[in-house]
């Protein structure tokens, strides 16, 4: 179930959320200031919300396993093979 | 005020719309290009999860309770955070084993068992009959409102009732998007592309009306906040505390009922699981259905807000500010339009919870009943596929009627939200078998009945009698004193337990009766031969399906047995197609060739799995074949057997490799010596063309003067000066051969001696001026004034400078040709450039110009060459530890370098 990092980055960012989406840390949002006009405890919460879903869709988009296939795929420059060109000028 | 009409007829033309969106979207998954078979329509599709209490009933609870509305979306938000771990799981199980509803995976878990089936199935229809209920109350309530003068719906009789006439509307459209033909994987393309579809109209819709409030009604969300933060009551809706203690525990609750719920409910197990067409499109949907679900929110606390100031606090049902800011502000069209996208959620969660707890009533309640009668099982040979589609749409139909009656006990007196929560805290009771029944091979078939059963009745008891009590149904004594006067029985304080709200209390009481029943009683007994094959087949699925899978069966069968139970649930055609199918990836002719071993029986048995659930499918192949049963140990040795046969092929494969491994090497070995031998044979037919060249002259010179005796002697004393200069390059030339012969097979000599750099390069330039001065060339000598000692072999190194020397004069133009000598020293050795300006080197020649195989038309080129000069200079170089290479400079000419070291590495006293 937890093979491999990215599996544990899920589980770690989903401790995180529950974490921080519940008593007591939520309260600490709660005080009577505004951020643009906007009331600190609602603006809060939906950025909370909206980093978690951008980091969710980070690992996801971009996971390890992913990245590491494609360096593999990557064509080797060396490869191409050149057919042996004519005699140099110069011994 | 719109026309009754009006309202009616676009209802119409967007449900029509959505149909040609399905019908559509069908047409393309059968001309092989389906539309739901990319990310993001699956992730819009699970967008189902907003339905109508989303887009009413949020506003409404926020209008009461401020951020109260989140928790519902918070909770499937961290969900779809570990859905690629748990849910993906999910979705291999039910492809690999063809599970077909929510009610299907838990009977086929624990052992395939009917009754279990039904259970659920009975536990999911009861559970979600409120919340179809909710969807009735919404829509009714949102065209009350916008037809009606006051827009409040007067008590009518059911047949002039609305909700009553949406009902059966939303049944005929069910029946059509679900229920149409039979399909052994119950996936069903046109529906969820019309859920997709309907997904993004109310998204837009409540956006829309979201911008219209904050930015038409009032100056902006600093305007809305500002005006709101002014008002004592609205302030307060702001914050967390919310004048008393904030309820952790509810939040908490909430937030857990609503993770189960995302993935526990029919319908979301339904366009989740088995309308799923690649687990990969998983990968996007955890991301783009959390943020789905944060957008339909982002406006749902700014129009709470708008409509409280816009009516005034408790004027106005909050539930409906959706429809009526617009509508008083007398913008009918957007009204209108945002009654279409309420509208659209409401279908949306209709049709397909309807569809999915349809197939489980079919499926897992009718059929296996229907089964119990021997002429209905064994004989006859009528085709079911009719019964079947006909159980269905009674099914349907059944449970909006009962979703109507629901309406009519409870409903009114609820608000939306609350009727909805009932649902969520039914079908939460799915989730620890099913979570167990995934990770845990302990968990048995009593144990789940008891766990849902017990999970069941404490949610019958403590939630849903009070929501018919409180509508008036039931005496209220009954929930304030108990039943009988027990006070300990009391259903919202059960055994005294205080300090919850009603939904938390029946949560906590019914997950713990559930859990503690589930693993008590699965403890109490191991799992029988079925329940622990089912186990394993679910727990370790990534495993299973990763190559061979065991079977679990033993008996005996007959191929024309299974073909007609097939034919007979699948229709003839269909089970014909599947058996050929079957019959050529095993390689025989015939179908009715067939072996009938465990693997066809298993085949047959996932086939009719899709279309009547594995319970029932398990119960008919019973029913045509002799079966023995599995014992816990039959289950072990077969699962040793195909855990060999799986080692054995991972053996294999790994044999294959390395032996392909081997292959390519040989092979890449035998290249080398293949090129090797033509360089050979080049390089031989070089150096005879070179020795035949002056063989051919001392010949032809020597013939003369045999044939002509009276020569005179001073042409006879030209011709022998010929022949001796001749000579000598053919000595030369053996020679180097040999040298070159000598150092490639390390016999060569070498006798080391301090040199004096300066001095070497002096005298080689000494020995070379005359050549340079035929040439009319000019030879530059730039020496640093004290240059290191070298411990090298001062033969060999002056051998290599008069290479170079000589080679820089072969290729100088003849009049003006100028060659630069350096000797540069630094601190490990010294470096001598010999510089020309003659053609240089071709660019791309670089590397082939030090192989001795590449000189064969240097040869011709040039006469005094012999090709193996800068191969034995570079040879001599490396055997100093030094290097020899070609200078990439800019200049025109070529630049050869080479670079000592001061002390030879030891390997130059190797052949002193």
């Amino acid at each position: 179930m937890l093979k491999g990092l990215g599996s544990q980055r899920l589980v770690a960012l989903f401790a995180g959320g529950w974490v921080l989406f519940n008593f007591p840390l939520l309260g600490l949002w709660d005080r009577d200031a505004t951020v643009w006009g906007i009331p600190l405890f609602p603006a809060a919460l939906f950025l909370l919300w909206g980093g978690l879903i951008a980091v969710l869709a980070w690992l996801m988009e971009w996971p390890e396993d992913r990245l590491a296939d494609r360096s593999e795929e990557r064509p080797d420059d060396r490869a191409g093979g050149v057919p042996p060109p004519p005699a140099p000028p110069q011994e | 005020m719109l026309s009754p009409a009006l309202v009616i007829a676009s209802s119409f033309a967007y449900l029509l719309l959505l149909f040609a969106v399905a019908y559509w979207a069908d047409r393309r998954a059968q001309a092989g290009r389906s539309v739901i078979a990319n990310p993001w329509t699956y992730a819009l599709s699970l967008a189902v999860y907003c339905t109508a209490w989303t887009y009413f009933g949020s506003v409404g609870r926020a209008a009461s309770g401020g951020v109260w509305f989140l928790p519902i979306y918070l909770g499937p938000t961290l969900v779809m955070v570990l859905g690629w771990i748990v849910l993906r799981k999910m979705i291999r199980i039910a492809k690999a084993y063809r599970i077909t509803s929510i009610a299907d995976f838990i009977a086929s878990r624990y052992g395939k068992s009917p009754l279990l089936a039904g259970l659920v199935t009975l536990i999911a229809v009861v559970g979600i009959v409120p919340y179809i209920a909710l969807q009735l109350k919404a829509v009714s309530a949102g065209y009350a409102l916008l037809t009606v003068p006051g827009g409040v719906a007067e008590a009518a009789h059911w047949s002039r009732d609305s909700a009553f006439y949406v009902a059966l509307v939303l049944a005929g459209f069910a029946m059509v998007f679900g229920a149409r033909h039979l399909d052994t994987t119950e996936r069903h393309e046109g529906m969820v592309a019309a859920i997709a579809f309907e997904s993004v109209v109310k998204l837009v819709a409540f956006l829309m009306v979201g911008f219209f409030v904050v930015y038409g009604l009032f100056d902006g969300l600093g305007d809305l906040f500002a005006r709101a933060q002014a008002v004592p009551q609205l302030q307060q809706l702001l914050r967390l505390e919310q004048g008393g203690q904030f309820a952790w525990a509810q939040w908490f609750g909430l937030m857990l009922l609503s993770m189960f719920s995302v993935v526990f409910l029919p319908r979301q197990f339904q366009v989740m699981v088995v309308e799923n067409v690649r687990e990969d499109h998983l990968r996007r949907a955890v991301w783009v259905f959390p943020l789905y679900m944060l957008l339909i929110n982002l406006f749902v606390l700014p129009i709470a807000l708008g409509g409280l100031l816009y009516f005034g606090p408790g004027q106005g049902n909050a539930e409906n500010f959706v429809l009526s800011l617009p509508l008083a502000a007398g913008q009918h069209a957007l009204a209108l339009f945002a009654f279409v996208g309420g509208l659209s959620a409401a279908t949306g969660m209709v049709i397909v919870e309807t569809v999915a707890v349809s197939t489980m009533v079919s499926n897992e309640l009718v059929l296996p009943l229907l089964l119990r009668w021997r002429h209905l099982r064994s004989s006859g040979g009528q085709d079911f596929t009719r019964l079947l589609l006909g159980i269905r749409r009674a099914a349907i139909l059944g449970v909006l009627v009962l979703g109507y009656v629901y309406f009519h006990l409870a409903g009114e007196a609820y608000a939306l939200v609350s009727i909805g929560l009932i649902s969520f805290a039914a079908v939460a009771q799915f989730a620890p078998v099913v979570l167990g029944g995934m990770y845990w091979k302990g968990g048995t078939r009593l144990g789940a009945l008891a766990g849902l059963l017990a999970g069941f009745l404490m949610w019958a008891y403590t939630l849903m009698l009070p929501s018919i009590a409180k509508s008036g149904w039931l005496d209220m004594g009954f929930i304030a004193h108990g039943p009988w006067g027990l006070a300990w029985l009391r259903p919202e304080q059960l055994l005294g337990l205080q300090g919850f709200d009603g939904l938390t209390h029946s949560l906590f009481w019914s997950m713990l009766a559930n859990v503690v029943a589930y693993v008590g009683v699965s403890l109490w007994r191991a799992p029988s031969g079925r329940e622990a094959s089912q186990a394993l087949l679910f727990v370790d699925v990534f495993e299973r399906t990763a190559g061979s899978s065991p079977v679990f069966w033993r008996g005996r069968a007959n191929t024309q047995d299974l073909l007609r139970l097939c034919e007979r649930f699948l229709g003839a055609a269909k089970a014909q197609a599947l058996f050929d199918g079957y019959a050529q990836r095993m390689g025989v002719r015939h179908a009715l060739a067939l072996r009938p071993d465990a693997r066809l029986v298993q085949f047959v048995e996932t086939q009719l799995a899709g279309a009547v659930g594995s319970a029932s499918a398990r119960a008919l192949v019973a029913s045509v074949a002799e079966e023995e049963t599995l014992s816990p140990e039959d289950v072990l040795r077969i699962l040793d057997e195909a855990s060999q046969i799986r080692a054995y092929s991972r053996a294999l494969e790994g044999k294959s490799r390395s032996l392909e491994q081997a292959t390519a090497e040989l092979r890449a070995a035998n290249e080398q010596l293949q090129s090797l031998d033509r360089l050979k044979d080049d390089f031989m037919s070089s150096v005879t063309h070179e020795l035949r060249t002056p063989l051919t002259s001392i010949r032809a010179l020597a013939e003369l003067m045999q044939d002509d005796a009276g020569m005179p002697q001073a042409q006879r004393q030209q011709f022998v000066g010929i022949i001796v200069a001749e000579t000598e390059r053919l000595t030369r030339l053996v020679n180097q051969v040999l040298d070159m012969a000598k150092i490639e097979s390390g016999h060569a000599e070498w006798h080391v001696a301090p040199v004096d750099m300066r001095a070497l390069v002096q005298r080689a330039v000494a020995t070379t001026a005359e050549v340079f001065r035929e040439r009319a060339a000019q030879v530059q000598v730039q020496l640093p004034d004290e240059a290191p000692v070298l411990q090298a072999d001062p033969d060999r190194i002056l051998q290599v400078l008069l290479n170079l020397l000589s080679n820089a004069a072969k290729f100088v133009p003849s009049p003006g040709g100028r060659v630069q000598v350096r000797l540069v020293p630094d601190a490990q050795g010294v470096t001598v450039c010999v510089q020309d300006n003659g053609p240089g080197v071709q660019p791309g020649h670089e590397a082939m110009i030090f192989d001795r195989f590449h000189q064969t038309d240097l040869g011709v080129q040039v006469a005094h060459g012999t090709g193996l000069g800068l191969p034995i200079s570079r040879h001599i170089a490396e055997h100093f530890g030094g290097r020899l290479w070609l200078e990439p400079s800019a200049q025109p000419g070529a630049c050869f370098c080479f670079w000592l070291p001061r002390q030879a590495p030891s390997s130059g006293d190797k052949n002193p």
